[in-house]
């Protein structure tokens, strides 16, 4: 890749207006995420940090502004080229969205088997080596989701999104409802694969914690726009809610430590 | 030195200008450049494998069965310089290492060289976390594993009709001390299922038994006009609608509307943890979501029942009017005669019978769901099968019960 293509956002939102049955929740957001950093998105409940992640991915259609993701316009592409970019990143939804009639390998192979032509023998193999890179032991490649515990299925949902090793990958609250020692893992876990396989990630949280250990830079979502920085600098904001947000007692506890 | 001779003659695919053929995957690499490959070179006794380009995804159909296939016949010892590569993925990785590792099992010792900083974190976590990954053999298939398989079947059959009666116990049980106690009814709930089942059954339900009512009669002139007995026509479809059809119609379409809508719901609740909300805040299931549909089933499939009866007769009085000219006064006075008390009350007496199976079995398949997608579609496909299969035997049963009783 150039160096032009480096320096160029991966993706590049420009005046996103949302509208939900006539309630405002973006008003011209303007964002961008940069090549090979994590990008934290932060706001509170409602405040549409999935609505902007499905914006992004293409699954719902921006009422008005654009939308690029590497370097392609989301709302003008056809279903071809649509497919040609969606194997170029990665989601991992909340609770892992995993097939619940397919077991674990299945769901990590699927994207390999409808997008390559690979020999079977090489799918289970690269199968089991993205399971153990997401840190998941080799007996949980044939079990199915009902049988693994949520942070299992969030590493396995996690090992289904690198599949096709994109080169951006969505996280939508990678750390809900894990237990902190789970957390503290994934965190750790996120920012090992995307320093080892050179990721841009986009993550939606609400985890102060995963913030800190992870992100480069924070985006917060307030007032219906956003605010971009990092935890130093958003912590001597003067908005009330990101300074809530980040002086709270649990945002000085994860800070301090 | 044969398998070295045939292993380069392989690198001659290096490079293809443009999307070269051997590019034949699915998935295009983003940024086209140069084409995996290798090439391997003798170096005293060290053997030096040179490889190069872009080792991802969509070059691995081609690279597997190569790196499976390297033999380095006689070397002891190998090098393999990684300075050329322009990009490398977890799937190029993987093909390196594990052919480092299947050589290194065989007694080669395999040095990696050049190997750029940035694949470093890359090689470094798939050679710590992926320690031999388990080869999954095909399942095969034996005359005995089919008959396992069957017997299985069977004990699974036999024991779903043991909880079947187990459910119906419960149910009677619950039924009972809801009488008991009325004020444990929910109303609210009840009159909902009566309107979900029955009033917006009416169109579907209407229509269909007039369609047969139409059929019924047309089939029946036909064959009897060649006696010249035409009038009996009216015979056949008084008595064909009251005694069975009308009856079976209205349930089989209630079974396939709302034996279905049953297990879906409570399958759905069941899935997104509803169930175990309700029994944890001190609820019965059995009386706030099984009670409420099923009497309501038992409520309004006679109603239901009597109506499509109706509109059957309607049908096959329409049909009389235009194909056989019986008039409605005509038509209706031989009804009157081919139709005594009974024939009406035996069919209608069927239907509480076949709204307890429909809304037993309904409820009971969609508690049986588990917590994934599939088994709720599985699970709905079975309540309206095993529902219309025991309506028709429950009506055959009671067909010999009434002609033992002589009605």
């Amino acid at each position: 890749m150039s160096d032009n293509a480096a320096a160029s956002p991966v993706v590049r939102v420009r005046g996103l207006v949302t509208n939900l049955g006539g309630h405002v929740l973006h008003d011209h957001v303007d964002l961008d995420v940069m090549r090979g950093e994590i990008l934290g998105v932060v706001g509170g409940s409602g405040t549409g940090k999935s609505i902007l992640l499905r914006s992004i991915i293409g699954l719902l259609q921006p009422m008005e502004g654009s939308i690029e993701v590497l370097g392609q316009n989301i709302a003008a592409l056809d279903g071809d080229e649509l497919v040609r970019l969606q194997i170029r990143w990665g989601v991992l939804f909340q609770d892992g969205a995993l097939f619940s009639d397919q077991t674990v390998a299945q769901n990590v192979q699927l994207p390999l088997r409808e997008h390559t032509d690979l020999p079977q023998q090489l799918m289970d193999e690269i199968a089991s080596v993205k399971l153990s890179m997401v840190g998941l032991p080799p007996d949980a490649a044939k079990k199915y989701p009902a049988e693994l515990s949520g942070g299992m299925r969030k590493r396995a949902g996690l090992a289904r999104a690198l599949a096709l090793d994109p080169e951006l990958l969505f996280l939508d609250e990678p750390t809900a409802g894990l237990d902190p020692i789970a957390a503290a893992q994934f965190d750790e876990l996120v920012r090992g694969l995307q320093q080892s396989l050179r990721l841009t990630v986009f993550m939606v949280t609400h985890d102060i914690d995963t913030l800190r250990a992870t992100t480069d830079r924070i985006a917060v979502l307030v007032d219906r726009k956003i605010k971009v920085g990092t935890i130093a600098s958003l912590t001597h904001d003067t908005n009330p809610w990101i300074h809530e947000y980040f002086n709270g007692v649990r945002g000085h506890a994860a800070l301090a430590s | 030195m044969d398998g070295i001779q045939r292993c380069s003659d392989l690198t001659r695919l290096k490079r293809p200008e443009g999307s070269g053929n051997a590019m034949s995957a699915a998935v295009q690499p983003p940024q086209p450049t140069g084409a995996a490959w290798y090439r391997l070179e003798p170096n005293g006794d060290t053997l030096r494998m040179i490889v190069g380009g872009v080792w991802v995804i969509s070059e691995a159909r081609r690279l597997d069965p190569l790196m499976r296939a390297l033999d380095p016949k006689g070397f002891a010892r190998m090098e393999v310089d990684c300075g050329a590569l322009e990009r490398l993925d977890t799937v190029g990785a993987w093909l390196l290492l594990r052919t480092k590792r299947r050589l290194e099992h065989a007694g080669v010792e395999v040095r990696p060289v050049n190997v750029r900083d940035e694949y470093r974190a890359l090689v470094h976590t798939i050679d710590h976390e992926c320690r031999a990954p388990p080869v999954e053999l095909p399942p095969r298939h034996k005359f005995t594993d089919r008959l396992e398989r069957i017997g299985r079947a069977l004990f699974h059959a036999l024991h779903l009709m043991y909880q079947l009666v187990g459910f119906f116990g419960i149910v009677v049980f619950e039924t009972a001390a809801t009488i008991l106690q009325p004020r444990r009814l929910r109303l609210a709930a009840l009159f909902h299922q009566m309107e979900e089942t029955g009033v917006n059954a009416l169109p579907i339900v209407g229509l269909l038994s007039f369609l047969i009512g139409v059929v019924v009669a047309y089939q029946g002139a036909d064959q009897l006009r060649q006696f010249g007995l035409e009038v009996f026509t009216v015979n056949l479809l008084g008595v064909g609608v009251l005694r069975e059809l009308g009856g079976l119609m209205a349930a089989i379409i209630v079974a396939g509307r709302s034996g279905s809508a049953f297990t879906a719901q409570i399958g759905t609740m069941k899935v997104n943890e509803e169930l175990d909300a309700i029994e944890t805040s001190g609820l019965n299931i059995i009386e706030v979501l099984v009670l409420p549909r099923l009497l309501g089933l038992i409520i309004t499939l006679p109603l239901l029942t009597f109506y499509s009866n109706i509109m059957g007769l309607i049908g096959g009085m329409v049909m009389c009017y235009f194909d056989l000219s019986i008039t409605i006064p005509a038509f209706l006075h031989q009804l009157q005669t081919a139709v005594v008390g009974g024939t009406f009350w035996v069919g209608l007496i069927k239907a509480p019978v076949f709204a307890f199976i429909i809304g037993l079995v309904g409820c009971y398949q969609g508690l049986r769901v588990e917590r994934n997608a599939a088994s709720v579609g599985r699970l709905t496909t079975q309540a309206v099968v095993e529902s219309i299969f025991l309506v028709i035997v429950a009506d055959a049963i009671f067909s010999i019960l009434f002609s033992i009783l002589g009605l």
